[in-house]
């Protein structure tokens, strides 16, 4: 119930950080593009976080990325590297980092940064190609980054 | 709102097979359209990409074996069908001055032979780089007295197509120095920069991920030899600045207007990425 209209809240305000989250603006990167802080304060949910990185109008994160465990989701991509592992490769921490903002990791990278919301060249309104009216919100939520990075968490190499 | 992930997350075993089989694209394949046409599909760079890429690779390198093959015998082409529509247009008279395209430029096979291979391209009198749509209007508007054709639209695409089947197999050799140096420059900027929420530029995906799949596609190196396509997706010929739309709009960006000055030196650039490679359009794409 709790988590329900924490959902539909989340919703109605457009992604504006909620009470207790950090900010896009806020977020505090270490010299290795790292976040130690849960964006949200609390734990994510691995299993929504599966179902957000599989998702195209959500992570999206099989556009690039292979990702053994959701291999009943058609079409993984080669762009980045494959994930599977990246549970034991990187830290929670860093993880959380590479989400938030990759380029505060791999300087330069194509990977898109999923919890910013400025400092961008002609943002448009969503996937429409018109101009964003209003201030851009993040592509993934606080709460969203916080379950793909539990997903993340659970893929071990074998 | 969890449902089907439980079972995603067991079925780990079920692994890697899955993956990647989409990308059955031969491209080692060469392209002969009617038996005789013989396109060159890969080539060295031109000079001005020698940083940046050894070889350039037509798009066709990049499609699937059906979608491959329909495009080397025209009756297998559905972007004929629009060619031949397009003759038609040729010869049509329209507009206050009684006349239609073949009024001055005669037979089209002659006239047009070799124009779509070096457009866009600087014209004098005008004092601005023109791609063939804008020729293509500017002919209306002004020898016809006909009304501009939409930029994207079907008239449009048909008729560059019908011209630019013309030019088949002659290498694509826009120039890009002499006053269409500042104009090229300008495109060449707009390719390299990164826009909207995704942050990506046409090179990001075009130049450092070709060969790769990002998702269902398999990324060519966006050249436009062989523009206007037609698409399986939706049945109809596909002008290069609605191709460029799409891909700014997919970045998440506020994309620029088809037939804008910036589409236009956007389209030049990319024209001169492809020196070397024939022209093939109509080409057929997914
Ligand atoms: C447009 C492409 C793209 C998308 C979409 C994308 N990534 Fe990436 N990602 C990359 C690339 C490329 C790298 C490699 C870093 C580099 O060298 O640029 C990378 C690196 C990573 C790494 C480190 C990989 C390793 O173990 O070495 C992780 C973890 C990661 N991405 C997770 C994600 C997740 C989770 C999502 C979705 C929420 C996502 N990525 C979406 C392109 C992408
Ligand atoms: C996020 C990735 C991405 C970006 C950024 C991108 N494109 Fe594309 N583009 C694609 C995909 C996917 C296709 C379809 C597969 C293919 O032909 O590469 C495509 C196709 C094309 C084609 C058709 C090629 C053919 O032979 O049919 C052209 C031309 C093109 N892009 C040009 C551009 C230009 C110019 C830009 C920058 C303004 C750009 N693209 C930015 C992903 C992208």
């Amino acid at each position: 119930m709790k988590l329900t209209s924490l959902t539909l809240a989340a919703a109605l305000i457009g992604g504006a950080a909620l009470a207790g989250e950090v900010a896009p603006k806020d977020v505090q990167y270490d010299e290795s593009g790292a976040v130690a802080a849960s964006l949200t304060g609390g734990a994510g949910d691995a299993i929504n976080g599966a179902m957000l990185a599989g998702t195209k109008s959500k992570g999206n994160c099989v556009a690039c990325h292979a990702i053994t465990a959701l291999a009943d989701v058609p079409f993984h991509g080669e762009v980045g590297p494959s994930l599977d592992g990246a549970g034991e490769r990187w830290s929670e921490a860093e993880l959380r980092g590479l989400l938030t903002d990759a380029k505060m990791t791999f300087d330069g990278t194509v990977m898109p940064a999923f919890y910013k919301v400025d400092g961008f060249t002609r943002p448009g309104n969503a996937y429409t190609g018109k101009a964003a009216e209003e201030a851009l919100t993040p592509i993934l939520s606080a709460q969203e980054i916080e379950d793909v990075i539990a997903f993340l968490a659970t893929l071990k190499e074998e | 709102m969890t449902k089907p992930m439980g079972k995603t997350l067991t079925a780990i075993t079920l692994a890697a097979v899955a993956f990647g089989s989409v990308a059955s694209a031969d491209e080692t394949a060469e392209l002969v359209v009617n038996g005789d046409l013989n396109m060159v599909t890969r080539t060295a760079a031109p000079a001005h990409l020698s940083d940046v890429l050894d070889e350039i690779n037509s798009g066709w390198l990049y499609r699937k074996d059906e979608t491959q093959s329909l495009q080397t015998d025209d009756f297998d082409n559905p972007g004929m069908i629009f060619v031949d529509l397009a003759q038609d247009e040729w010869d049509t008279v329209e507009g206050t001055e009684d006349k239609s395209c073949a009024s001055c430029h005669d037979d089209v096979e002659d006239s047009m032979k070799g124009v779509r291979a070096v457009y866009p391209k600087w014209n004098e009198t005008a004092g601005e780089v023109r791609t063939l749509a804008m020729q293509i209007n500017d002919c209306r508007v002004n020898q016809m007295g006909a009304d501009k054709w939409k930029y994207t639209g079907g008239d449009m695409a048909g008729m560059e197509a019908l011209i630019s089947v013309q030019s088949r197999g002659m290498p694509v050799d826009v120039a890009i120095d002499g006053p269409a140096q500042s104009t090229w420059e300008e495109g060449k900027e707009m390719y390299y920069t990164r826009t909207g929420q995704l942050d990506l530029s046409c090179a990001n995906c075009h130049e450092e991920n070709y060969g790769n799949m990002i998702r269902a596609d398999h990324l060519s190196q966006g050249q436009i030899n062989g523009f206007p396509t037609y698409r399986l997706k939706n049945a109809k010929l596909n002008t290069s600045h609605a191709r460029f739309k799409g891909c700014v709009r997919d970045t998440r960006a506020e994309t620029y207007k088809p037939g804008s000055s910036e589409f236009v030196a956007l389209e030049l650039y990319v024209a001169s990425r492809g020196n070397g490679l024939s022209v093939e359009a109509p080409a057929v794409r997914n």
